[in-house]
């Protein structure tokens, strides 16, 4: 456990590397959702626009 | 060749070959990104000199090499909009601007970061630092006059210029640890003869800095998707394509 503990600890540096690590996580999560998220809505809004033109 | 670039930049085989293209380097990214940070977090031995902060360098390194290397795709991509008028070259550089933002902020916070244990300071005026931050403003900039610019073609048209012209910051920011004396350490990795650091730590880094790069390219393919289909929307492709999007 206590390799676990040291692990985490990053040797005195934990609050620097982990926040760096965590950072990361959320600049690389953001970018891969919200284009993503982005191509639906724009796709639905584009569908809703040809259906009110021509109904079928 | 010119034929299949040809048909590649044109938007509707564009926006066919990233629907499968994207999926594919979001995996290869995630593989990678998992291999480097057991590689970087676990296997590589704590720096003699930084400790464990030097931990730090799998996000920093590769984020701050992708935010010149996403500036030159930016810049390229927008001079092959204004000087051949490729709408695949204006459509690329607005879609690259804010993932090279991201990855910029990224760069000078994690640098930030490792610099208050290593120098006791935050933040320091020298060279590398201030232009990379400069680097930040220039792709601050380059997105506000897409926002602010209704006319597309123009958007384009400015904002290539804007690019182009700040690509002299790029060998700046490259060579500013050698010109001037500075906090910032030297090249460690891109030394000719042989780089300064031990394999256990490089073999990380570079894994990393595929996987931050093969995530660059998906989310690029996947933003350029966006920007094809308003830039497009009128005509009878995307419409075409819509209509089976809806049916599925």
């Amino acid at each position: 456990m206590s390799t676990l503990a040291e692990f985490f600890a990053m040797g005195g540096y934990a609050v620097y590397v982990w926040s760096s690590y965590a950072l990361a996580a959320v600049v690389l999560i953001w970018n891969a959702v919200q284009p993503l998220r982005r191509e639906r809505r724009l796709l639905q809004t584009l569908a809703g626009r040809t259906r009110r033109r021509q109904p079928s | 060749m010119f034929e299949g670039l040809h048909k590649f930049a044109s938007p509707p085989h564009f926006h066919a070959i990233s629907r499968w293209l994207s999926p594919t380097l979001y995996g290869v990214s995630l593989l990678l990104f998992a291999l480097g940070l057991v590689g970087g977090l676990v296997l590589a031995p704590a720096d003699y000199q930084q400790g464990d902060s030097f931990r730090i360098i799998y996000i920093h390194v590769p984020s701050a090499w992708l935010s010149m290397f996403v500036y030159m795709v930016m810049a390229g991509a927008g001079a092959c909009g204004l000087i051949w008028k490729m709408k695949m070259g204006d459509i690329v550089a607005r879609a690259a601007a804010p993932l090279g933002a991201s990855f910029t902020f990224l760069a000078l916070v994690t640098g930030s970061l490792w610099g208050k244990p290593m120098w006791g300071a935050w933040w320091v005026w020298d060279a590398r630092l201030t232009s990379e931050l400069i680097l930040l403003f220039l792709y601050l900039g380059y997105i506000a006059l897409q926002a602010a610019i209704e006319d597309r073609r123009v958007a384009a048209r400015t904002g290539a210029v804007l690019a182009i012209v700040g690509v002299v910051n790029i060998p700046i920011i490259h060579y500013s640890v050698e010109w001037w004396s500075t906090l910032h350490q030297g090249p460690t990795v891109t030394k000719f003869d042989q780089p300064s650091i031990a394999t256990s730590m490089l073999i990380p880094l570079l894994t990393m800095t595929l996987a931050f790069k093969a995530f660059f390219i998906a989310a690029l393919l996947v933003r350029t998707r966006c920007e094809i289909l308003e830039f497009e929307q009128h005509t009878s492709w995307v419409r075409e394509l819509v209509r089976a999007e809806a049916a599925r």
